[in-house]
């Protein structure tokens, strides 16, 4: 097993993966069992000020499901930790007690900034290695608080400067995925002092509705609301968010924590190529238990045997050099589809998808049942080998387009295949 | 296993399981298994309907495509036909169609939906002679289309083989009599208890006439003829549906076909403590279905394969030859079970010989459906055959459609 360990926001954590602030990290015993399972952090469930009380819903969450697939994507209508202040602190002192190896986050949300210098100074008090700063929910029941909070840049600035003010700990500025450009509020949270981002919170939504009673799913006495997504469906938003943070020339060797949908070493390894140095995870934990963290951590060991390389660190942002405008793109050529017939099972998806979804070059042979690519259609767009159930159809012949200059294919770079699971 | 043989045996899948087979399904461009049904009930389109969560539509598509769609999905060996060719085998094994044609047509019956629609009368009168599957089926095509169907039954309750000879807990009283029921609220009436003895007669006050009366007869061999140990399946079966018959302990079952397997399958569930099936056909060219086969070795029955009977001797003795190998099995037994072919019980109606070779004969009233007509001797294509003489009469009866 390869060292995991890695530097994030000046602290160093045995591996990259945390809970992110939400149900499963809401207690000491839950904690305390999810470091015992090989978590390298906790980032302890929000806490609020005392002045805030926390009333709950019944039922609270909700999961969008794809044919027999459920959790495809996970709606969530709790709040911040619903347990008193001075419970929620004894329950930092008591984890950090008995687990100082391990990493604790503090997660806190205030109103005004007289709560987030109070809030900052308890937590800094009881013993928490770092701190974040929930600017993000969108759940709440107070527009003073949550992703109301982190679409405005000026509040964003501000609760970081009152942080700074009462505590030396380093902290990060959870962002809300709730805007056109998360650069914005995650620069003034940067001005405002903030050690490092967070992102992403979850996506205001509505997942499903109950027909018959035409409302949104959960209900609540006959209505529901509109509340956060998460899990598998929302990694692309995610990834997106942090590609442009690490991207952007201003938050140059940002810090980031990268959240959003990882349930697998490669969801991981995704955000730590595009930026992330530190990984929290809620959704997948919450369909399956804490010891999903096994094969994150194995998986992720693995993948850096094969990369050649014993610290996390030189992976970190290595995809990013790679996503540049779409202006950019090399647009001289086109790849040509290649079936095997040998894996072709001969369901004809690629056909169907082909035109109907495409440009009609997918023909098919009726005495046989094999499809054939006729190349005078094809645009080399390969929605035939995306559909295709077997991975029968991978990427073949390259064709320089007409009057363009004339290209190395051999250094051409594309994707082997289109198989997600190989 | 269910404690009565009354009780169907399996269950049908739960919404999540018809949803996850239905997402295994490959949704093929022109699929083989649409081509494959001999009753074209469009398995790749209800499947389509199942995976988008369109239920309604597949049970629709099913009822309108086979009048005894829920019949279908439990009694057809589906390995033979649509399953067959099915594109999922080239990854793993073939997608389970008959659960998923069983669980749409469930939902169907738990809601109490009525997709068959009956248009104004076409001034046609039809007789249909016999109300097995092909009857049955023959019924709903004419009435749907407005045509008067009377639909003629010797015995006391409709269905024929599907009745009195499909075991209970493979199609159950409770499950034909909703499919029959259909039918019926086409405005099919039924006439039962009522043996045409004349088809001359029915003639004379119809359009036309169909018959499909089956092979209801079970053959016996001459070895066996006034044996008093032995009898056919067919008449085992319909016995054995009565409440109160008691099979023997020890029982033989001659035949390698899916009603040898009924028949020695409902042997053990009716309690008997031995059960040896003996089968002409080695396993090479076994004809039993799979799922039958596989239930038939589940309740303990002994299979032995490719031996013909030669001799019996007194006290229930029977002595078989190995078909290539020569060997013998000489087995004694309380009750023989001859399930060696099925054929025409013409009982008192006159019925012209080689005329059933055809559906129609040009300028003749009578058209043939079901068993008695050309093609395979199973549901499904009694089903298909239905349709086609239902077309055919249409056509012939110039029904605007």
């Amino acid at each position: 097993m390869k060292d995991l360990s890695i530097t994030f926001m000046g602290v160093k954590f045995p591996n990259p993966f945390c809970l992110s602030s939400s149900p499963v990290g809401n207690c000491y015993d839950m904690c305390a069992k999810a470091y015992e399972s090989g978590w390298g952090g906790v980032v302890f469930k929000t806490i609020g000020p005392a002045h805030y009380l926390i009333d709950e819903v019944s039922p609270r969450f909700d999961a969008l499901a794809k044919e027999g697939e459920p959790f495809v994507g996970f709606k969530n209508m709790e709040q911040i930790a619903e347990h008193s202040l001075e419970e929620n602190l004894a329950d930092l002192r008591k984890l950090k007690k008995n687990y100082p190896d391990k990493v604790l986050i503090a997660s806190i949300m205030g109103s005004n900034e007289k709560d987030w210098e109070e809030l900052a100074r308890l937590v800094t008090e009881a013993g928490a290695d770092m701190i974040e700063l929930n600017f993000s929910c969108p759940q709440m029941t107070s527009h003073a608080m949550g992703s109301d909070v982190g679409s405005n840049p000026e509040l964003c600035k501000k609760y970081c400067e009152a942080v700074r003010r009462s505590t030396k700990l380093p902290f990060m500025a959870k962002m809300t995925p709730n805007v056109t450009d998360m650069c914005v509020p995650a620069l003034a949270s940067l001005e405002g002092g903030a050690d490092g981002i967070s992102a992403i919170n979850t996506i205001k939504s509505i997942i499903n509705l109950d027909l018959n009673q035409k409302v949104g799913l959960p209900i609540i006495d006959g209505k529901s609301s509109i509340s956060g997504y998460s899990g598998k469906a929302v990694k692309p938003v995610a990834l997106r968010f942090i590609a442009q943070m690490a991207n952007n020339p201003k938050m140059k060797g940002v810090q980031i924590s990268g959240i959003g949908g990882i349930e697998t070493w490669e969801d991981a390894a995704e955000f730590i190529l595009l930026g992330a140095r530190n990984l929290q995870v809620t959704t997948a934990i919450m369909q399956y238990g804490y010891r999903i963290v096994e094969d994150l951590c194995e998986g992720l060991s693995f993948y850096m045997e094969e990369q050649g390389v014993d610290s996390l660190e030189e992976l970190v942002g290595l995809a990013n050099k790679n996503i540049i405008p779409a202006e950019e793109l090399n647009r001289d050529y086109i790849v040509y589809p290649e079936i095997d017939n040998d894996k072709c099972v001969g369901c004809g998806r690629c056909v169907i998808s082909c035109y109907d979804g495409a440009h009609q070059a997918m023909e098919w042979n009726e005495e046989t049942r094999r499809p054939n690519c006729n190349h005078d259609k094809c645009v080399g767009c390969l929605l035939c080998g995306l559909v295709c159930p077997v991975h029968a159809i991978n990427l073949g012949e390259r064709k320089l387009k007409k009057g363009r200059k004339p290209l190395d294919f051999k250094k051409v770079k594309v994707q082997k295949s289109f198989d997600k699971i190989s | 296993m269910s404690k009565t043989h009354f009780s169907e045996e399996s269950v049908g899948f739960s919404p999540t399981l018809a949803m996850e087979e239905a997402a295994r399904c490959l949704l093929c461009h022109d699929a083989p298994c649409s081509k494959a049904c001999p009753a074209m009930t469009d398995p790749a389109k209800f499947i389509r309907s199942i995976r988008f969560k369109n239920t309604k539509g597949a049970a629709r598509t099913i009822r309108i495509n086979n009048p005894l769609g829920g019949i279908c999905a439990r009694v057809c060996p589906t390995e033979k036909y649509c399953q067959l060719g099915c594109s999922r085998s080239g990854i793993d094994r073939p997608i389970e169609i008959a659960k998923l044609q069983r669980f749409a047509t469930d939902v169907e019956s738990c809601l109490g939906m009525e997709f068959q629609e009956r248009k104004e009368n076409n001034g046609r009168r039809v007789a249909i002679i016999g109300s097995g599957p092909a009857g049955l089926t023959a019924a709903a095509m004419l009435a749907r289309e407005g045509t008067a169907v009377d639909l003629y039954e010797r015995k006391p309750k409709l269905g024929g083989y599907l009745r009195y000879g499909i075991p209970s807990y493979r199609l159950s009283e409770d499950v034909l009599d909703k499919e029959i029921s259909h039918i019926l609220k086409l405005g099919v009436n039924p006439i039962v208890n009522n043996e045409v003895k004349s088809i001359k007669e029915l003639e004379g006050k119809y359009d036309a006439v169909i018959v499909a009366i089956g092979y209801s007869a079970g053959k016996m061999l001459p070895l066996f003829e006034g044996n008093k140990r032995a009898m056919t399946a067919v008449d085992f079966l319909a016995k054995a549906k009565r409440k109160g018959y008691h099979v023997k302990d020890n029982v033989l079952v001659i035949g390698g076909g899916d009603v040898a397997m009924d028949a020695a399958t409902t042997s053990k569930k009716l309690g008997a403590k031995q059960v040896t099936v003996i089968a002409y056909e080695t396993n090479e060219e076994f004809r039993a279905s799979r799922d039958e086969l596989a239930l038939t070795r589940e309740m303990k029955a002994s299979i032995y394969d490719g031996f013909v009977p030669t001799k019996v001797l007194r006290g229930g003795m029977v002595i078989f030859e190995h078909r290539y190998v020569p060997t013998s099995i000489k087995i004694k037994a309380d009750q023989i079970i001859l399930a060696v072919g099925q054929e025409i019980d013409h009982g008192s109606l006159e019925l012209e010989k080689g005329k059933a070779e055809f559906i129609h004969q040009k300028g003749s009233k009578v058209y043939y459906a079901g068993d008695i007509a050309p093609l395979d001797k199973t549901v499904v294509y009694a089903v298909r055959k239905g349709k086609d003489v239902a077309n055919e009469v249409l056509k012939d009866l110039e029904v605007k459609r």
